[in-house]
């Protein structure tokens, strides 16, 4: 052959260039203040704490550090904007929401760049899951602020009245609406505390209020870090608590509740389990198990951290899921081909080190996809265990990082079996073309959603929350609304 | 030989494998949510500058430029033969295609047109598009193309075979096809759009490889839906795994409905990403098209030059 002709046959070397998206779409202040009343003010602490990229380290803004006098000035600024806004025709409710919707969908390019450079999670994911969902969430509750009386009947609902919230990291800006939503759908008014590591989406969703004209002091935003919840939680004059984030937190937050009467949901930890059994559609399974465990880099309370694979065909399972891990692209979360980004911050780095060092430690198999890492920042491979036992903390505990422990089983009693044998309960997947298989699984698995050949599918009507140690209360549907609500004459 | 026997022999089944599991034991099945949910995901794969430019040129040498109407006269077939070779008389630098793919009567004029160039004749048999017609005259129509001097034959399945369930008949008819065309390429065309599931899809390819093809081909062109993402998907899932199993490369020629740039480059991260780069070439990967050339065309000036021209600057062949 000639070199014309065979330079017409070759294979060509293909990387993809480097397809950033544009971050001048968003210019972050120097520093950020408190939004309390409809106001940005200084922290009455007189104390700022810097927000980093976790992605390059780079510090993004400095943003106010709330101490127990400015918790109570929100709290207080809620507490005076609640009569207003609960007797506000529940129709002009619905309008505040759908304005919060529209604009949400309007400046979702520039929310979603925010989140990726404050999170670390990728710019595909923010824009394709977080931004939408977040703005479909203002959208199905202001369909409902108007009709909650259908949705109870023959009950009269009321709104609780100041709603306290905190928020995790995970999902910022989509955390936000999940609680932000529905409370104000209901007629509370609220104070938000977004986490420590990643308050500015939420700092600009106060930007939104303002351009949706929402009156001031129903949304009030208090940043900081645990201490700042710790108060908030404290606070004598809240009339509802709802929290996602850790069980640790979470039972430590129970306890501050214990007989102060203030209605609570808590939204937990996870160690879901996702089953295949060996009829399952394999090759759309990894992508699932893929989608489960590595999805916004395993920082997902409901994240399949579990393989359950039957016996007969966890090899070619294994085989296929190792494969896929070496097309996972790993790196800058701005990069539109990036399929997981930074781990959110140095101590949850830390975390995830630990327990993998624990379950080689313990005897498992460890297998990392082959990838190079970026210099600065945090991050951590995809990582599949093989060889788990049920007994090994990597099976136990939640990592909450892109680490999979692969188990396997013989038959459905054993699979339900070892699913079941968790202390939390808040998520599964089931992987077969057996219909009935799936039927029979759902009704005995103690989760609270159980995903059927699909994994970490939300909709803001289906309801969401924990069996066990996940926690308890609902977020989304119906059932989300009643926590936000009483029904007391 | 029948059905069973040929099957257990042929390379999608494993030699050892056990005599209760069913034949075709690793056909498996396909959800048609989370495929078309992975295609999806994967069609939003931002490829640009160098890894464009690369890509686009792959596009043409991958492209089988076709031309399959009752209309098509010699003097047409010449002109895209002209287009194959040099498909950008102002930029040189642009490869040629990988054949022209024509009706059997269309191959002579074909073959004298694109000479020594390299561009292959492929030609479409086996009583194409509907493929029902007797058996001996299907296999004599791909004999004939062959002896015509086609280097590639592209055969269409008997679906009406297949889809009541007569797998065996499908297989043989494919054997006794590899069989009359000697040493040419042979393709064969499942037609998707006809076979309802993925399941199907992923059964037929299977079957046409363990058969002997050398590459499965998506679709005839005359149907809709002809060649979707999703169908390329599973196609060349059904590719990895024989390849993984036995060693052997079949090739995937998509055919119908890709008609711009952005879907063949959609097309190539599948590729990229399911059976991995080794089949980043013309030798394993085609598109049957005939408007998309100008698209890419269109796009490559655009990449070296910066600035969109006018579609008259394109020659309609």
């Amino acid at each position: 052959m000639t070199d014309e002709l065979e330079q017409r046959h070759a294979a060509i070397d293909w990387e993809y260039a480097s397809a950033p998206e544009s971050r001048t779409i968003v210019q972050f202040r120097d520093r950020y203040g408190l939004v309390i009343g409809g106001e940005e003010i200084d922290p009455a602490s007189g104390e700022w704490f810097t927000t980093a990229s976790p992605a390059t380290e780079e510090p993004l803004a400095e943003v106010a550090l709330a101490g127990a006098k400015d918790v109570d000035r929100a709290v207080a600024a809620a507490r005076g904007a609640f009569d207003g806004w609960s007797r506000l025709r529940p129709a002009e409710r619905s309008k505040y929401l759908f304005r919060i919707a529209r604009i949400l969908q309007e400046r979702s390019r520039e929310l979603a760049v925010a989140e990726s450079l404050d999170g670390g999670k990728p710019i595909k994911e923010s824009r394709d899951v977080d931004l939408p969902l977040a703005a479909a969430h203002f959208f199905y509750h202001a369909g409902w602020a108007d009709k909650l009386e259908y949705a109870f009947p023959n009950r009269t609902p009321r709104p609780l009245g100041v709603a306290a919230q905190i928020i995790p990291w995970n999902f910022p800006l989509l955390m936000l609406a999940w609680k932000v939503a529905p409370a104000l759908a209901c007629g509370n008014t609220v104070v938000l505390k977004p986490a420590e590591t990643t308050p500015l989406t939420a700092l600009m969703f106060a930007d939104v209020c303002r351009q949706a004209e929402l009156p001031a002091g129903v949304v009030n935003i208090v940043t900081g870090d645990g201490e700042t919840g710790h108060a908030l939680v404290q606070h004598p004059d809240i009339d509802k608590l709802a929290f996602t984030g850790s069980t640790e937190v979470g039972k430590a937050i129970q306890r501050e509740l214990a007989g102060r009467g203030v209605p609570h949901t808590l939204e937990l930890g996870g160690k879901a389990a996702n089953i295949v059994f060996d009829d399952a559609a394999l090759d759309q399974a990894v992508e699932g198990i893929v989608n489960g465990i590595y999805f916004n880099q395993g920082h997902v309370c409901c994240a399949g951290s579990r393989l359950l694979v039957q016996e007969s065909v966890a090899d070619t399972v294994v085989a296929k899921l190792k494969r896929r891990l070496s097309t996972l692209r790993v790196g800058d979360p701005l990069d539109k081909n990036t399929d997981v980004g930074a781990i959110n911050s140095k101590a949850q780095l830390d975390r995830i080190r630990e327990l993998v060092a624990s379950g080689e430690e313990e005897g498992a198999e460890l297998y990392q996809a082959p990838c190079e890492l970026p210099e600065h920042g945090y991050w951590f491979p995809p990582t599949v265990f093989t060889n788990v036992a049920q007994s090994y903390r990597i099976a136990q505990e939640e990592i909450f990082g892109p680490v999979l422990s692969v188990m396997t089983f013989r038959t459905p009693a054993e699979a339900l079996e070892k699913a079941n044998n968790t202390a939390y309960g808040l998520s599964a997947g089931v992987w077969t073309e057996k219909g009935s298989r799936i039927l029979w699984m759902a009704e005995r698995l103690r989760a609270g959603v159980v995903w059927a050949n699909t994994f970490n599918r939300f909709d803001p009507a289906s309801p969401f929350g924990g069996y066990k140690e996940s926690g308890f209360g609902r977020e989304g549907g119906r059932h989300g609304l009643e926590a936000y609500l009483r029904f007391d004459g | 030989m029948d059905y069973a026997s040929a099957v257990s022999q042929a390379p999608t089944v494993p030699r050892d494998a056990e005599p209760f599991s069913p034949r075709l034991g690793r056909v498996g099945s396909v959800d048609a949510v989370a495929l078309e949910a992975r295609a999806a995901d994967l069609a939003k794969r931002s490829i640009k500058r160098e890894s464009k430019l690369q890509a686009l040129e792959l596009v043409v040498r991958m492209t089988d430029l076709t031309t399959l109407e009752g209309a098509d006269t010699p003097g047409k077939v010449a002109a895209l033969c002209a287009k194959a070779m040099r498909p950008d008389p102002v930029d040189l630098s642009v490869p040629a295609v990988a054949a022209v793919c024509v009706y059997p009567t269309m191959i002579e004029p074909a073959r004298a047109r694109l000479g020594s160039s390299g561009v292959r004749v492929a030609s479409v048999a086996t009583g194409f598009p509907s493929g029902q017609y007797p058996l001996p005259i299907r296999v004599a129509d791909a004999r004939a193309a062959a002896e015509l001097g086609a280097d590639e034959i592209d055969m269409v399945v008997d679906r009406g075979a297949f889809l009541s369930g007569r797998y065996g008949e499908v297989y043989d008819q494919i054997v006794q096809v590899r069989e009359a065309i000697g040493g040419a390429h042979l393709k064969v065309i499942l037609e998707t759009g006809e076979l309802g599931t993925y399941d199907n899809v992923r059964r037929a390819s299977l079957l046409a490889m363990a058969a002997g093809a050398d590459f499965i081909k998506t679709s005839t062109g005359k149907i809709s839906p002809a060649a979707t993402l999703p169908v390329a998907l599973c196609m060349l899932e059904a590719i990895r795994d024989v390849h993984l199993e036995t060693g052997r490369m079949i090739g995937m020629k998509p055919a119908g409905g890709i008609r711009t740039s952005k879907q063949a480059i959609q097309h190539l991260c599948v590729v990229n990403e399911t059976v991995g780069p080794g089949w980043l070439t013309p030798d394993l990967f085609r598109f049957g098209a005939s408007s998309l050339l100008n698209d890419v065309l269109m796009q490559i000036r655009t990449q070296k030059t910066g600035v969109y021209e006018s579609p008259d600057h394109f020659t309609i062949d």
